[in-house]
């Protein structure tokens, strides 16, 4: 065993480190959102806030989804849920590979004894119609992190745009603690008694079974139909979110009830038509001609959803100031202005 | 005169893009200095993962003054009564130049007052400031990216710039960054600002302090290093890989190699896969020895200057191992299902969205490869139909397992790997199943220009079919390529199948062979979408003849004037047209051509000229009594020449025939100086028209020689 690895920092310790870095950089410490997705990116806290002009710093810990990746907990790199630690920065700070860097020696890297590189690795997301170009950054040949610099995001040019940090955290963990076994990563230390709780303890289970009911007991039929149900809702919740832009009676109300539009909403369904899809297609349910639809079916929510979100921003921007009138005076003065002409 | 530096400093640009945008940014700065009238000497760059640099030497401090000449107003205008008006004197304010000093010129409306101004040369300061920004954003990337303004793009974020004349500082402004002459040294072995003192080899000496090299210094310090650490095995050596090197040379500044090693019990995974696991994704080398068997070693490149502690090797070869063991599993799962099973699973992967599955597409193949070893069959090639259709069955089954999941530009590798593992019709005997095994081995073959063909005719037949029907699939559907879109990578197949057709020789012509690969398609459900047989051909035909070309000038290296020769007179049959380019670039040079070029010229000229006025050739020239002396004896030497010249062309042997063509130069050339074509008399003029006809279609059935580019006398 490497020598270096004695002391090494647990798993848990991992996140800690990082998103203490993060937090002395100004980023909001988010939490991992509650909804299943894919990877960190699907997160609204990347998807919807690298959207329009407001500058945005967050970071987050995301279990990340992958039903056909699942090996059964049979495979020592292979996993059907793993832990991204994410990063956005919008805008991208001029010196944010020097920051990164940085991070890396918060974690006990010291790159004078190692071999970084920055190898070229587009990222593209076609469920979420979104892309960017960036790296793998390569630490001793392991790929630790994805570096993208996102250019569109549902289908959105970004301006500004935003710079997304993925971290990797079972593989920087076991390149740390120089273990072959994701399951053997020591995941908490307890410092009292020097007891190891592993990986292995805290998760196995969890990939067993949800590889056998990703890969053998997930029900096709019901699967289907949550797909269709949420896909419903989510398109008649877009449905009536255009519907409030040609509503002529509601014109002065437009940017309150815009304001209050669950779009929130609408993406978690989306979110779920985008989990039960991987379900589906690890399942083997389905076919060659049906795989292409489906995702587009998909991307159209996501388009829809970020395309809503931005005329949102842009509907509150074009807004006039907030007067200095407490909220409820100015809300009966609008109703009052809008019935004036009826009781004319 | 001053040395000129330009230095853009970029976050890593990727490896691929490197060299092509150095030579484009030398090709647009020198393109500057030329329009610009500024002299230069030596032309070096220099790039790095994090830049992209120019060094010039010998640039003028400004242009050299020019003398223009303006025009003013008409004579009539700026004199009244031979004093100067108020119009004369404005136009010599306006030149700088006294009303006594201005001359008079005569141009087409007339004489005008004219000026002769000398108009001072800029600095080349200023024109570089002004000028180098619109350069530095048309560097053309495959793909790029904007990052402050939606304007400015380039591959990756510019965050600094160093642009110097001599010592003294250039002020361009490229996306809101300033230049300065301040660069950036190495990442992690150096400080970050690096100060250039002046441009020229100060620049270089500056970067080397700071632990980044140029191109050809670290190519050498890799080799260097790469001889050194192979050296500690006895025997070994290391597998020398072009693409590799430059991959590794475009990702370091400062590289120096270790040597790692893997657990011997992985040399029984078969070598295909160890190699593309090391080169593909790991950017390692292989250490073989002196008879090319693999070691349970690797040499791996860094960006770094060492690994005293071992930490590196260490972590390398954790990956390595990892991988290694990721590719076991899928070896053994693998193998729980045979390739015969797998064949219904194809039903399941998408070949394109509107042709259908793999499950189609290899019964296509299928029956397109029959037919095709039918017909070389036919012409005498050794085949074995079974071979070839056995293979074609098995061919894709290999998308369907793991390792191909995981290492996808092993296609078609496993296939023959696991075909070979299997054994999977114990009825056959062992060479015949390799041989099923090898043709699919083979059947991606060539995947470049460069690569090479199958080995067997098996494996030739079984790689034309398949590119064959793809091709025929996607042209059906429209999906034809053109500029830089090829998302199907169609133009890399057709020069495939030309090159496997001309190497091995094989009988089979390119029109017919799309027209049965659309054949294959009948009934289907994507043959709904397509586009009719006639506009189909038209496509086809006009891209396999540039593919043709292609093969000709640029992997055989004909010129380009042989090559349209030869292709003017057939660009279907790829064999012969090889041995016609052949024939033709041996005869070209002789001054018997030279003539004969120009004669055809001279005959398709007359001949057009008559179809434009509807004077057309007689159905056959014959003696008429009208028949000039010359004119009879070109027609004596046709009669005696022309069923020679066939007989030559139909056994293919081409230069004879050329050669025996040679001596119609001097009838022909006696022809032309003599006899008149277009006389009035219609019937020698058919008469004469004809005879030409003959003459030309009997030149241009091996290559059209109206096309050879006449050569300089010296």
């Amino acid at each position: 065993m490497n020598p270096s690895s004695y002391n090494s920092l647990t798993f848990q310790e991992l996140i800690l480190r990082l998103q203490a870095f993060w937090a002395e950089r100004g980023c909001v410490l988010q939490q991992p959102y509650d909804v299943e997705v894919g990877a960190g990116t699907m997160a609204p806290e990347t998807f919807l806030r690298v959207l329009g002009p407001k500058p945005y710093k967050v970071a987050y810990v995301q279990p990340s989804r992958r039903p056909a990746d699942g090996r059964y907990g049979e495979n020592p790199n292979r996993l059907f849920k793993h832990m991204q630690l994410q990063v956005i920065l919008k805008p991208p700070p001029e010196n944010v590979q020097e920051l990164y860097l940085e991070s890396l020696g918060a974690i006990g890297i010291d790159l004078r004894q190692h071999d970084i590189k920055f190898e070229e690795d587009n990222w593209e997301a076609p469920t979420l119609s979104a892309w960017g170009v960036g790296w793998q950054v390569m630490l001793d040949g392991l790929e630790i992190t994805q570096f993208t610099y996102f250019q569109q995001c549902g289908g959105v040019d970004l301006f500004p745009i935003s710079v997304e940090l993925t971290y990797g955290l079972e593989r920087i963990s076991a390149f740390l603690q120089d273990v072959d076994s994701i399951y053997d990563i020591v995941w908490a230390r307890d410092p009292e008694t020097g007891h190891e709780v592993k990986y292995g303890d805290v998760r196995l289970a969890d990939e067993l079974q949800f590889s056998v009911y990703n890969f053998e007991a997930a029900d096709v039929e019901n699967a289907w139909k949550h797909f269709e149900l949420c896909e419903a809702e989510c398109k008649a919740l877009l449905d009536r979110y255009a519907a409030l832009s040609k509503d002529k009676t509601k014109r002065d109300h437009i940017v309150s009830e815009k304001a209050r539009f669950p779009l929130l909403g609408a993406y978690d369904l989306c979110l779920k038509c985008s989990h039960l899809f991987n379900i589906l297609d690890a399942r083997g349910a389905i076919s060659v001609t049906e795989r292409v639809g489906v995702i587009a079916r998909v991307r159209a929510l996501a388009v829809g959803i970020a395309r809503a979100w931005v005329d949102r921003q842009k509907s509150e921007a074009a807004a006039p100031e907030k007067s200095d009138e407490p909220e409820p005076a100015r809300e009966r003065k609008a109703q009052k202005e809008k019935l004036l002409p009826v009781a004319l | 005169m001053p040395d000129f530096l330009l230095e853009i400093g970029c976050e890593e640009i990727p490896a691929r893009m490197l060299m092509d945008a150095e030579q484009d940014l030398v090709w647009r700065i020198t393109r500057l200095l030329g329009n610009e009238r500024l002299k230069y000497g030596s032309v070096n760059p220099f790039s790095t993962p994090r830049r992209l640099a120019v060094m010039i030497s010998g640039i003028p401090a400004s242009q050299p003054d020019a003398t223009e000449e303006i025009t003013g107003p008409s004579v009539t205008v700026a004199y009244k009564n031979g004093e100067p008006t108020p119009a004369a004197h404005a136009f010599g304010r306006k030149a700088g130049v006294d009303v006594s000093r201005l001359e008079t010129i005569t141009t087409a409306k007339g004489e005008y007052l004219a000026a002769k101004v000398v108009k001072k040369g800029r600095s080349a300061a200023e024109i570089l400031t002004e000028n180098l920004p619109k350069e530095i954003s048309s560097i053309y990337w495959p793909k790029n990216m904007y990052w402050r303004k939606a304007s400015e793009r380039f591959v990756r974020p510019v965050r600094w710039l160093v642009a110097m004349l001599d010592g003294e500082t250039i002020p361009l402004e490229f996306d809101g960054i300033r230049a300065g002459n301040v660069s950036r040294g190495h990442r992690i072995l150096a400080g970050r600002d690096v100060s250039i003192p002046r441009a020229g080899s100060a620049y270089v000496d500056a970067l080397r302090t700071a632990k980044v090299l140029g191109r050809g210094e670290r190519e050498q310090q890799i080799r260097k290093a790469l001889d050194t650490a192979t050296r500690t095995i006895p025997g070994a050596r290391w597998r020398e890989d072009k693409s590799l090197l430059d991959s590794v040379v475009n990702l370091t500044e400062f590289p120096s190699v270790i040597l790692g090693g893997f657990d011997p019990q992985f040399l029984e995974l078969p070598e295909e896969v160890l190699v593309t696991v090391m080169r593909d994704h790991q950017k390692y080398f292989a250490v073989e020895e002196s008879d090319g068997k693999l070691l349970p070693h690797f040499l791996a490149v860094l960006n770094t200057d060492g690994d005293p502690q071992g930490l590196i090797r260490h972590g390398n070869e954790r990956v390595l191992r990892a991988r290694f063991n990721d590719a076991r599993f899928f070896w053994e799962t693998d193998q729980k299902r045979s390739l015969l099973e797998r064949l219904e699973s194809l039903r399941h992967v998408t070949f394109q969205k509107d042709l259908g599955s793999y499950y189609e597409k290899t019964l296509r193949v299928q029956r397109l490869c029959s037919w095709l070893s039918e017909i070389i069959k036919q012409a005498g090639v050794v085949v074995r139909p079974g071979v070839i259709h056995k293979a074609a069955c098995l061919s894709k089954t290999d998308l369907t397992t793991e390792l191909v999941k995981e290492f996808t530009e092993l296609q078609g590798i496993v296939g023959g790997l696991y075909a070979r593992a299997q054994q999977l019709d114990s009825t056959l005997p062992e060479a015949t199943r390799f041989a099923i095994a090898d043709a699919m081995y083979d059947h991606y073959k060539p995947g470049s220009t460069e690569d090479d063909v199958p080995r067997s005719i098996e494996g030739a037949v079984l790689s034309i079919g398949d590119k064959a029907d793809t091709i025929a699939g996607m042209f059906s559907l429209g999906l034809v390529p053109s500029g830089s879109k090829d998302p199907f990578a169609l133009r890399r197949q057709a020069n495939g199948i030309v090159k496997v057709i001309a190497e091995k020789k094989l009988p089979l012509r390119l029109s017919d062979l799309m027209r049965d690969a659309r054949a294959g398609y009948k009934g289907s459900e994507a043959e709904k979408k397509f586009v009719d047989d006639a506009k189909f051909l038209e496509a086809v035909r006009t891209f396999l003849h540039e593919r043709l070309e292609f093969y000709l000038k640029d992997v055989r290296g004909y010129a380009y004037d042989v090559v349209k020769a030869v292709l003017a007179a057939d660009s279907d049959d790829v064999v012969d047209a090889v041995a016609r380019a052949e024939a033709v670039r041996q005869v070209m040079h002789m001054p018997e051509f030279q003539a004969i070029g120009a004669a055809c010229k001279r005959m398709r000229n007359i001949l057009r000229q008559g179809a434009e006025k509807n004077i057309g050739p007689a159905a056959k020239f014959e003696y008429l009594p009208e028949s000039a002396d010359e004119e009879k004896s070109l027609m004596v030497y046709m009669e005696k020449t022309a069923s020679k010249v066939q007989e030559h062309r139909s056994k293919k042997e081409y230069l004879d025939a050329l050669l025996l063509l040679s001596t119609a130069r001097e009838p022909v050339d006696k022809f032309f100086d003599k006899v008149m074509v277009m006389v009035e008399d219609e019937r020698v003029r058919a008469n004469r028209l004809a005879l030409l006809r003959t003459l030309l279609k009997e030149f241009s059935t091996i290559g059209d020689f109206s096309e050879i580019v006449a050569e300089e006398k010296n």
